[in-house]
């Protein structure tokens, strides 16, 4: 008893108390600035393992970066990578971060479903498929809930069972061998729901991108609610996606 | 000769590797295993030459800290009697090299579907239809779980036939994973897209897969690394190595519904992979390791920041550990549960933690080192004798003190690190190379081959779970159905390095 009690007071105070302001340590590979600056850019762009980045204007898309940082590295003044983990948006283009761009990345809330945040808003179940995913976003998304982020303290929780579940969380860039599996989880959630994409893989397929291996199809069936990139996504990427998917509009 | 003797990370000519009759090549390989525990076999697999199938067989002797390669030629159409059935350490492999390639087998015991790779032989066969063992029995019933778990983890599928709450038998399924990760590292030329690739085969081990890549492939292109590299990636393996055992550890505590030890050490990991984000950007390492050069030098800062967190893990660390292998209800949950002795671990082949747990030597810091192990760091493994969740336990707890131990003296002593620049690597043409790495999990083995322009035609993955998930099926037997969590959560075994 007075161990456990010990215990408990050398932990002190491990919660994060605002998860939407908090500072990630050390660096990060949040949000990146492009500059204007003129470099070559067939070299730029032929860098990038994903093929995330296009020229004429610079762009980075998110959603197929993997946050490698490698082009930061080789073009310091055209790009650097800033600590803003706050990365989710439900529609795709604006994951497109184009030189010059300065303004952070949102929700927009004109096409939030009003359904979201009428039934979602104080309570949200989800049930989490893991479709080839490589493990990481999977060790993030369950950090979601550790004594630090405690996600359920926003009513936001991960269950077992689709029919408890108001929407699917894919990571993943969904394997052949599992699209069937995915198709009937996401079936047995009861309407209304929602999809969210975690991870770079779920939302372009990332570095495995061309494998014959894949079966993307759900998602030309489906419409997709939350994008939220990362390799893996950062659990506070992942709360504050959440909680502007489901703040009133 | 027979076979080649080579060392970890050396390159060969191809051509010296000795192409024997199938014959020969099997009771060679046979030979090499018979009642020699030091050795096993660390990778055997094949690829498409011409219309012909070249096998590979690879042996590591961990004393005499060689490794014997052997090769033959066969057709895809001849029958042909299997490793196997004389040493189960070859089932999974020669299931691989059915599945790929067709070969028939007529003696294998259990000539199953491996994963369902996309490029297989068969495509009649599907993940939907796989033969499951079955015991024809009223008296016994099955349990089904899965793909889908009821946590936030990988999928495969767990085919249980119990009697009552009584595990008879575990069959487990694989395949959901597969992302045709062998096949992209041939598609994809660049050096950054491989690496990228490597990050992914399992994302709890981006340093351990990644560190057997880069050195695989210095090693191709004839490139010797800086001695920093080799510190920088040291010392990322032992950090991976203590985070993902304490997050284990964590876990268990949650399958045996100890609360407070499940928060204090899921806590305890997070400022070990906060660490990781600190020196290069990334919670679980991705992007820090990199053939030829880091983009992340590690310098006197860091290692002061990483001697405060040691600090002020060590004692918390050991008080919760501490209680945890005190208390009665903890103990009495883990002591005698999924119990897989020597003999059985021996026969299955595992490697890794899964080895030493039952009192089978197998760690590749100390048989096979490379980077700083052996230098630096010379390594002891850490062995227990029960092969239950107990056991698995303490060597998680004890690893992470050894482990910590190793991080402290490689800090004391930071060496220069250079300017992250390319340096320019071309591997080598008509080559074969084959690395091996001590994940926190077990033994990672990379092999590459070359051909006469320099292109890989293979690129071999072999994640420990390979041989291991076995031990899991084994483990359980004879538990009840409900310690069946707690006994996977002891392995913890990885389906994407298995799926690739
Ligand atoms: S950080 Fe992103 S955009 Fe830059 S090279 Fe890596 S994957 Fe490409």
């Amino acid at each position: 008893m007075f161990d456990n009690l010990k215990i408990m007071w050398h932990q002190g105070k491990q919660f994060i108390p605002d998860v939407t302001t908090a500072k990630v340590p050390g660096i990060f590979r949040g949000r990146p600035l492009i500059s204007m600056a003129n470099v070559d850019e067939t070299v730029l762009t032929d860098l990038c393992p994903t093929k995330a980045i296009s020229g004429n204007p610079v762009c980075i898309d998110l959603g197929k970066c993997t946050f490698c940082g490698e082009c930061a590295v080789q073009f310091p003044d055209k790009i650097r990578f800033t600590s803003d983990y706050k990365l989710s948006t439900n529609e795709r283009e604006r994951l497109i971060i184009k030189e010059g761009d300065e303004a952070s990345i949102m929700v927009n809330p004109e096409n939030v479903r009003k359904e979201i945040h009428r039934l979602f808003g104080g309570s949200l179940k989800l049930r989490q498929v893991s479709a080839g995913g490589d493990g990481s976003c999977e060790l993030e998304l369950n950090a979601t809930n550790n004594v630090q982020f405690d996600v359920s303290r926003f009513g936001i929780d991960f269950v077992a069972s689709p029919r408890h579940a108001d929407g699917i969380v894919i990571t993943g860039p969904i394997s052949e061998n599992m699209a069937e599996p995915l198709e009937i989880c996401y079936n047995a959630i009861p309407n209304p729901k929602i999809i969210i994409l975690a991870g770079t893989d779920a939302i372009s397929g990332g570095i495995f991108t061309g494998s014959p291996a894949l079966n993307r199809s759900f998602l030309d069936n489906h419409p997709v609610d939350l994008y939220i990139p990362g390799n893996p996504v950062h659990p506070l990427t992942f709360v504050n996606g959440v909680l502007s998917l489901l703040r009133k509009g | 000769m027979n076979y080649i003797s080579i060392y970890n990370n050396q390159t060969i000519a191809l051509n010296d590797i000795p192409v024997l009759g199938y014959k020969d090549f099997r009771n060679i390989n046979l030979e090499l295993l018979s009642d020699q525990p030091e050795r096993h076999c660390v990778s055997y697999f094949g690829y498409k030459d011409n219309d012909k199938i070249k096998l590979f067989c690879c042996i590591a002797d961990d004393a005499t800290h060689q490794i014997y390669v052997s090769s033959s030629m066969v057709d895809m159409n001849t029958i042909r009697p299997s490793f196997s059935a004389q040493n189960h350490n070859f089932e999974k492999f020669e299931r691989e090299i059915h599945e790929n390639f067709g070969i028939p087998y007529s003696d294998h015991p259990w000539l199953k579907p491996y994963r369902y790779s996309h490029n297989r032989y068969d495509e009649n066969k599907t993940i939907e239809n796989y033969p499951f063992y079955k015991g024809q029995c009223e008296e016994l019933h099955e349990v089904g779980v899965g793909p889908i778990h009821a946590g936030i983890i990988e999928p495969g599928h767990f085919r249980f036939i119990c009697n009552g709450e009584q595990i008879m038998h575990l069959e487990i399924q694989f395949g959901y994973q597969h992302r045709g990760i062998e096949q992209l590292f041939l598609q994809k030329k660049k050096l950054l897209e491989r690496t990228t690739l490597a990050e992914s085969i399992a994302g709890d081990t981006t340093v351990g897969h990644t560190t057997a890549f880069v050195n695989l492939w210095e090693s191709l292109c004839g490139y010797v690394p800086d001695p920093s590299l080799d510190y920088a990636r040291t010392l990322a393996l032992e950090l991976e190595r203590i985070a993902v055992h304490t997050g284990d550890l964590a876990a268990i505590c949650g399958d045996i519904a100890y609360q407070l030890g499940n928060a204090v050490l899921g806590r305890l990991r997070t400022p070990m992979i906060n660490f990781f984000q600190e020196w290069g950007g990334s919670r679980l390492a991705k992007g820090l390791i990199r053939a030829g050069k880091i983009n992340y030098p590690f310098n006197q800062e860091h290692a002061d920041r990483l001697n405060e967190i040691l600090k002020a893990y060590e004692p918390d660390f050991g008080e919760i550990t501490e209680k945890l292998f005190r208390l009665p209800s903890a103990l009495s949950r883990m002591e005698k549960t999924g119990v897989v002795s020597y003999n059985e671990v021996l026969e299955i082949g595992t490697v890794g933690m899964a080895a030493r747990m039952s009192g089978l030597k197998r760690d590749i810091r100390t048989s096979h080192p490379y980077n700083l192990y052996g230098k630096t760091i010379v390594h002891q493994p850490v062995l227990k004798h029960h092969g239950d969740v107990y056991s698995r336990a303490q060597i998680r707890k004890e690893e992470i003190k050894q482990s910590i131990g190793y991080l402290k003296k490689l800090i004391a002593n930071v060496p220069e690190f250079n300017k992250p620049e390319d340096v320019s690597l071309t591997p080598a043409s008509g080559k074969f190379v084959l690395s091996l790495i001590e994940g926190w999990r077990g033994e990672i083995c990379h092999c590459a081959i070359t051909d006469d322009s320099g292109n890989l035609v293979a690129y071999k993955i072999k994640d420990p779970s390979h041989h291991n998930w076995m031990a899991l099926a084994q483990a359980v037997r004879n538990n009840d159905i409900s310690d069946f969590p707690i006994c996977n959560k002891s392995f913890n075994f990885s389906y994407s390095g298995h799926d690739l």
